[in-house]
């Protein structure tokens, strides 16, 4: 198989469980009972498509505690990686988890869990060429919708990149401060079905500890902690869901739904974690102790706004320094023109 | 803190509570239970919305008694959305419009219907009884949801309302028409479930490749059509072969 002048494949040499190719999501759908899928860190996933000069939405691959290697096929590709701090390491050397390079043909980029964190996205510059399923990339293993053939990826699988000609000319670290996210404090909306809960037990939720349970994946995240008592019942009739509802079922643990929550369901839901703080739930391990904070839709809508404003002035790369790296590896990448840079900025 | 809702039970007419699913999500509640006229508002509420939706809005999904609406809070606040909704309220017509209704083929079994006679056990009621009982009554589909096409039915005879399972059984084939909680579903997708199955239909609820990939549609009436397990077989190749084995008619 050869690929076209403008055409790469980004190939996959070894997948842990669990990595998967996800756009913003399947919208528009729910109504008919189909999940929307998309990533579990929208923040990051929109940075590190960002980063290659993609529309935030576009497809790029999810990438799991269980890691992935991945090498560029026919041409090189510019890729972007952005999340949690995994690490990140090029043809046996070491990158900062928030990275933006050009994969060379055959060279071999490895991604896998560090320090924190549990997602981190890949970006390519372009798109992936595999087949939509109503409208969208994102997959849904449960229903076998979108990615490649509705599963995981997989070593072997050989990934067809359409560049769009950008180009990075040089490995630079990612300047994106709003990646990181501690997990000590997660904020809520109260509701929809906060009044099945009396007020005491609606402190206990908030004041926790909290952690994420060993029982977790891109559906629902368990949390261990109290256990909440409900005031009138826990079984409601079914209603929507959003992604980061906190549902109670009747042992009075909660679950997180998360991007592949079904679209409805029966359990009151004590509060929904805001938006701009799904991603920091999402990226949390297990056991690391956390709170919930109630506050108001304007104060959400606010982070909302300041998220979108990091966003809208473009991903700034800075040349690595040659403390973080050496010259050998530098020139080793053959990235010149990068090195003269650096002399330059001094 | 957000203040309290009021916690006051709404009833089929009386005016909806709007309640926050987060920052982007509004749930209009009419109801608590599963009530038809509660869902007819619902579904009212839902096709004016959808026949001109508003700026900033995403999606509408309708449940048995509110309609949640998806909305980017950037493009239109909360309290802008709920006026909106409010407006929409006085254009809502009263009691359906075009209520379609399908005659779903549905094979009864026990070599399909895998949870048959165990239900009807439970039941107290013999094999042939509990399967008259539901292929006589009339559905409603009150909403679609959990996987890709699955409906949701009231209508269910009380005699055959049979609790959920203590825990889920093993995954039930795609087709599996099921009863629990006082409901009935037909399951597209292969699942593990709380409920039984009790028959299994040919159909292809969803189907990507078709033009109208989701058949059925909250607000349509629905009745099973018994079938045997040579039929089933026969149906069920059409069916994979793009032809619609379900009938409609416009009550």
């Amino acid at each position: 198989m050869t690929a076209g002048a403008s055409e790469a494949i980004l190939g996959i040499l070894s997948a842990g469980p669990g990595s998967t190719l996800q756009d913003s999501g399947r919208h528009g759908y729910l109504r008919y009972g189909v999940t929307a899928a998309g990533p579990m860190d929208p923040l990051a996933h929109a940075t590190a498509n960002l980063a290659v000069g993609n529309p935030a939405g576009s497809t790029a691959l999810e990438v799991s505690p269980g890691g992935i290697e991945v090498t560029a096929e026919f041409a090189s590709l510019s890729v972007a990686v952005a999340g949690g701090e995994f690490e990140v390491n090029l043809d046996g050397r070491p990158l900062p988890p928030a990275v933006g390079l050009n994969l060379d043909e055959g060279a071999v980029l490895k991604i896998r869990a560090g320090r924190s964190g549990s997602w981190c996205y890949l970006a390519v510059a372009g798109r992936f060429v595999v087949p939509r399923v109503l409208g969208s990339h994102a997959t849904h293993t449960r229903t076998g919708f979108g990615g490649v053939n509705g599963r995981a990826i997989v070593a072997g699988d050989r990934l067809r990149i359409e560049q769009s000609g950008w180009s990075k000319p040089s490995p630079g670290a990612m300047v994106a401060p709003w990646l990181d996210r501690p997990v000590n404090t997660v904020r809520v909306v109260l509701g929809p079905q906060h009044d099945y809960f009396a007020d005491e037990e609606i402190a206990a939720f908030l004041a926790g500890p909290w952690s994420v349970s060993a029982k977790r994946d891109r559906m629902a995240y368990f949390l261990d902690g109290p256990r909440l008592t409900h005031a009138r019942g826990y079984n409601i009739v079914s209603d929507g869901i959003a992604m980061g509802a906190i549902q109670v079922p009747g042992d009075g643990r909660p679950i997180v739904l998360m991007a592949d929550r079904q679209s409805t369901g029966g359990y009151p839901k004590i509060a929904t974690v805001i938006g701009p703080d799904l991603g920091r739930l999402a990226q949390a391990r297990p056991g690391t102790a956390f709170s919930f904070e109630a506050v108001s839709i304007a104060e959400a809508v606010a982070a909302r706004r300041e998220e979108a404003a990091w966003l809208s002035r473009g991903i700034v790369a800075e040349p690595l320094l040659r403390t973080h790296l050496s010259s050998e590896f530098l020139l080793g990448l053959n990235l010149i023109d990068g090195v003269v840079g650096l002399d330059t900025v001094g | 803190m957000t203040p309290k809702v009021d916690p006051g039970p709404a009833t089929a007419s009386s005016a909806p509570r709007f309640l926050d699913a987060g920052e982007a999500a509004l749930v209009v509640e009419f109801g608590e239970v599963v009530d038809p006229a509660i869902n007819d508002r619902v579904l009212a509420l839902d096709a004016v919305l959808r026949a001109d939706p508003p700026a900033g809005t995403r999606e509408f999904v309708p449940t048995y008694r509110s309609l949640m609406i998806h909305y980017d809070p950037l493009q239109i606040d909360r309290d802008m959305l709920v006026a909106v909704v409010r407006r929409a309220m006085a254009a809502m017509t009263k009691g359906r419009s075009k209520a379609t209704t399908w005659t779903l083929p549905c094979c009864y079994d026990p070599a399909l219907a895998e949870d048959l006679d165990e239900a009807a056990r439970i039941l107290k009621l013999c094999r042939h009884e509990a399967v008259a009982l539901h292929a006589k009554a009339a559905y409603r589909v009150y909403m679609c949801g959990f996987t890709p096409g699955q409906v949701y039915l009231g209508g269910v005879p009380k005699a055959l309302a049979i609790s959920r399972r203590p825990a889920p059984r093993p995954p039930h084939p795609a087709g599996a028409v099921l009863i629990g909680g006082g409901l009935c579903v037909v399951a597209p997708f292969v699942m593990p479930t709380g409920w039984y199955v009790i028959g299994r239909t040919p159909e292809r609820l969803y189907a990507a490749e078709r033009k109208d990939a989701f058949l059925i549609q909250a607000g349509d009436n629905l009745r099973f059509d018994p079938i045997d397990v040579a039929t089933f077989r026969d149906l069920e190749q059409r069916a994979a072969s793009g032809e619609i084995v379900a009938r409609k008619s416009a009550a």
